[in-house]
């Protein structure tokens, strides 16, 4: 059951072959069981999961489930959740319990899903390891020594570990699609604008996006399905008509032509990574697609670019956590200012603290034009190459992160190499582009490797019908961790 | 020396939206303390702003007010600093692309001539909640009820010369921001508090002083105080040989005095930029023929017009346009009335004015209506009353005794236009006052109204007043 695709395990809730609360037992067994070495979760409310449960078993009773419908899904732990804890990876939301739910959470509960708990992050989303998190490193199912990758690390392990069938995530610059490659699954960040943001706390606005990460392309569709739509309450979240991003699941891919940028192949690239990666491209050739070299010139900026724009946005996303109305409040302080600066050094953890006075120095007056201004001209080139590049081919791919997933605490003093690991993803969210990765084997040290698709504007569907037939032809995605 | 004031203003005029700008939390004043903030006033983690499109009409009907050019594209910007009533530790304001950009003017009235006076912007940006000093030991209290309420900010060019002027400026745009329906106006409540940037330079040097902004102006009388005293203060540090440090400066009224509150140096790097949770404000065509469509008929426009077609003077003219009530009720009367605009104008703008400031009443809830007070008006016109029995019709329709014509025929008030009754009364003034008489006819003219007051009062005041001079006149010469 636990390696059952969504769609089978809704046709068994339908045939009432296994109720949702038992589906959900068997989860939440699995997280008492793993949690402890894996440490995906946050927090658990097996009350709260099997309630949710028997409400899901309640419609499919009265046949009025969705194709969602009972489905345990771990949430990560920066979506409110009206009365669960939520965190978002830092002590300074140690005490928060949300009094609201984020979008995404009222269309999973809309849909009869069930909320298995709160996955682990890096604090507030900054890191590409998990090891930022207040509560803990997440370890990677594959090798309790290394990362399981960042932000969304939790919900990562937790799908590769079967210890959810499904999970949410949130990537800013990579922080779904790192993660899904570091442990092997399958994640999408959609175009910016699908899924909305009310209700997942900010760390970068104008690159955040909410996906889902799970076991497969066509699991990715139906929990897509779920999350994307208009929300008037985000006034970034764009007014579509809703889609079924499974629909075209079945194409053929005949015909498709898959560029390969320069930059994404050249130096820094490990070579284990570089041979599963060509070895996919191989196999795409054989299912009917030609790959094209393209360029994308300004691809040397991308990171640069983000570490000047996300953490200038951070460090005013993050002012909110003063002290004064909910959070952390350092226990003892003789006046206001004191109060803030020992709440926020208490209660920030260091990278968290890096990036805010990164973004603080950047925004300030003489060095706002060099650093934020600049930075936004040059976001406009990085958006402009991939638009160039489209002419020219229907799907960009390559792999997902430089290297396999890096053992715990090799980063941890290096900031700069640990921005590095986000080197091929953060172009995709300065853009404002659909990315997911796919995994499609492992490198030289048995970790998986994952193959990073970049879409067009609102080509989700089309992604997701490339990671399908890929899928179809290959067992990468069902590999799972042994020795657990 | 002779020195120079230079002052500009700027006014936060909060906008009556029945939302906040960027919640659905009401706006209401005076409700219990963070009863009307919501989740995204109260910043929340995860919450998100979505802009009330209500607060970008006012603001534009502003613009359009003022005779500014609109921005079509204004971008939200957030202005970051910490304070416990600012809940998300940004404002959302305007910066660099405000709603209404440079163009517009006020007419000011300053002693018997107009001035003009540019305004440079105005913003539209969210109001901070407030902080509560008292009634907590050693702590302070934080009621986010005003979080989030819009406001615009309108900042002119250091255009005004005196505190005269300044409060002139403010009076005026008081007046308008609540003529085109867009802010209520209430200074105890805080809808409409100015900011004055004063500086003073020996007269005829162009460049400017150093100034000094002061805050908390919150009635017209504090900030022409205020004002005065900041000047003063300049000019002697001046003259004392001193150099003015630009800084935020405090209004006390209990002292009647400014005192520093930060100098520049201590100011916030405020670390602008765009607001990305905000999607530029986009003005359309459409929206912008609206905005002109429900725009009434600006105070300007009607004090040239009741110059040009009732010939009335422009201070009377400036006075009746005060608001827009006001000036209906000018129209109304004078409509009834159909003539003597002039008369009617005196009346409003003396007995009528007079007797709502010491009742305390407005023009809107006024014991005596328009049309009431035309059909007095009217029989002073006929002639049936003379001026000074209408103060006492007026009185008594005041006291809601009824209608003029009622009120004239009740006290018998209807003046005596018979000649033949008022030669009657001063044949027989004349006849046992021959001491008076004599003096008269000696040359000495002033007894005359020892005369009139005699009839008037044998007639009970209701003689006519020309009538009776005429008929005195001619007795009296023998």
């Amino acid at each position: 059951m636990i390696n059952t695709s969504l769609k089978e395990l809704s046709a068994q809730l339908a045939l009432k072959k296994i109720s949702s609360v038992e589906l959900t037992q068997t989860f939440l067994g699995r997280i008492r069981e793993l949690n402890p070495k894996l440490n995906a979760f946050i927090t658990i409310d097996e009350n709260k999961s099997l309630a949710q449960a028997q409400a899901a078993d309640g419609l499919i009773a009265s046949g009025q489930a969705g194709p969602l419908t009972g489905i345990p899904v771990a949430q990560k732990d920066i979506y409110c959740a009206k009365g669960w804890l939520t965190t978002c990876g830092s002590k300074m939301l140690h005490n928060f319990v949300s009094p609201y739910d984020a979008h995404v959470i009222e269309q999973f509960n809309r849909a009869g899903a069930v909320n298995l708990g709160k996955t682990n992050m890096d604090e507030f989303a900054m890191g590409s390891s998990n090891e930022t998190s207040y509560y803990g490193k997440v370890k990677n199912p594959w090798d309790l020594d290394a990362v399981p990758g960042g932000s969304s690390g939790g919900s990562a392990a937790a799908v590769a570990a079967r210890l959810a069938p499904a999970a949410t995530g949130t990537d800013t610059g990579g922080s779904i699609r790192q993660p899904a490659a570091l442990t092997g699954i399958t994640g999408i960040k959609p175009t910016y604008g699908v899924v909305s943001r009310y209700g997942m706390i900010a760390f970068a606005s104008s690159l955040d996006q909410g996906g889902p990460m799970a076991k497969s392309a066509a699991d990715c569709a139906l929990l897509l399905n779920v999350m994307a739509g208009f929300d008037l309450r985000d006034s970034t979240s764009l007014e579509r008509d809703k889609e079924d991003y499974g629909r075209d699941l079945e194409q053929p891919l005949k015909g498709l032509r898959i560029g390969l940028p320069r930059e994404y192949f050249a130096a820094g690239l490990s070579a284990d990574v570089a041979q599963a990666i060509e070895a996919a491209l191989a196999e795409y050739r054989k299912l009917g697609a030609q790959t094209v070299e393209i360029s994308l010139p300004n691809s040397k900026l991308a990171v640069p670019v983000y570490y000047v724009l996300a953490p200038a946005e951070a460090s005013s996303n993050l002012a909110r956590f003063d002290g004064v109305r909910y959070g952390y409040r350092a226990p003892e302080y003789t006046d206001l200012t004191d109060m803030y600066g020992k709440s926020r050094a208490q209660g920030f953890g260091a990278e968290v603290k890096r990036r805010i006075m990164i973004g603080t120095y950047v925004l300030s007056a003489g060095y706002y034009d060099a650093y934020y201004l600049k930075a936004q001209k040059l976001r406009r080139l990085i958006a402009q190459d991939f638009t160039d590049a489209f002419a020219r081919c229907d799907v960009i791919m390559g792999p997902t992160a430089p290297t396999t997933a890096f053992n715990l605490g090799e980063k941890s003093d290096d900031p700069v190499s640990m921005y590095l690991s986000d080197i091929y993803t953060i172009a995709v969210n300065l853009a404002g582009l659909p990315g997911m990765s796919v995994p499609v084997g492992f490198g030289a040290n048995g970790r998986p490797v994952g193959l990073q698709i970049i879409g067009n504007y609102f080509s989700e569907a089309k992604m997701l019908n490339v990671a399908h037939q890929y899928q179809k032809a290959t067992d990468w995605h069902t590999r799972i961790p042994q020795g657990l | 020396m002779q020195w120079e004031i230079v002052i500009g203003l700027e006014t936060h005029a909060q906008l009556n939206t029945l939302s906040k700008i960027f919640s659905g939390a009401p706006t209401a004043y005076g409700a219990e303390p963070n009863t009307q903030a919501c989740a995204v006033d109260i910043a929340l983690p995860g919450v998100l702003p979505v802009f009330n499109r209500v607060a970008a009409e006012k603001a534009v009907k502003f613009g359009l007010a003022i005779g500014a050019r609109i921005n079509r594209r204004s971008v939200f910007e957030r202005k970051n600093y910490f304070y416990p009533d600012l809940p998300k530790g940004y404002q959302t304001t305007q910066l660099a692309l405000p709603i209404v950009a440079e163009g517009g003017t006020l007419q000011i009235q300053v002693g018997d001539r107009e001035k003009t006076v540019r305004i440079t912007r105005a913003h539209l940006e969210e109001d901070a909640g407030k902080s509560l000093h008292e009634d907590f030991h050693g702590m302070t209290g934080i009621d986010l009820n005003r979080a989030g309420t819009p406001l615009i900010e309108i900042v002119t060019e250091p255009d005004l010369r005196s505190s005269a002027e300044a409060v002139s400026y403010a009076k005026k745009l008081h007046s308008l921001v609540r003529w085109i329906g867009i802010c209520d106006g209430n200074m105890q409540e805080g809808s409409f508090r100015c900011d004055a940037n004063v500086s003073v330079r020996p007269m005829g040097v162009e460049t400017l002083g150093t100034r000094c902004e002061i805050k908390n102006l919150n009635s017209f009388k504090f900030m022409e105080k205020a004002i005065d005293f900041e000047v003063r203060r300049q000019i002697e540090v001046l003259e004392d040989g001193g150099r003015i440090v630009q800084e935020t400066r405090l209004y006390d009224p209990d002292r009647d005095e400014t005192r520093s509150m930060r100098s520049k140096e201590e100011a916030n790097d405020y670390r602008y930029f765009p607001d990305p949770d905000l999607l530029p404000l986009v003005v359309g065509e459409v929206f912008l023929d609206q905005a002109r469509a429900t725009m009434p008929e600006l105070p300007q426009a009607m004090r040239e017009r009741f110059v040009s077609d009732y010939g009335l003077p422009a201070y009377d003219a400036d006075i009746l346009t005060a608001s827009r009530e006001l000036a209906a009720y000018f129209e109304d009367a004078t409509a009834t009335l159909g003539e003597e605009a002039k008369l009617c104008a005196n009346w409003i703008m003396g007995d009528l004015s007079a007797q709502l400031n010491k009742e305390g009443f407005e023009i809107t809830n006024s014991p005596i209506a328009a049309g009431q007070l035309a059909g007095l008006l009217k029989r002073i016109v006929d002639g049936t009353i003379s001026g000074k029995i209408a103060k006492e019709v007026f009185a008594a329709m005041w006291a809601g005794e009824g209608d003029a014509d009622a009120i004239i025929a009740a006290k018998g008030l209807k003046q005596v236009s018979d000649s033949g009754a008022i030669e009657k009364i001063v044949d027989e003034i004349i006849a046992v006052n021959p001491a008076q008489v004599a003096e008269y006819r000696s040359g000495k003219e002033k007894v005359f109204g020892f005369f009139v007051g005699l009839a008037m009062k044998a007639s009970k005041g209701k003689a006519n007043p020309a009538q009776l001079n005429e008929i005195l006149k001619k007795r009296l010469a023998g």
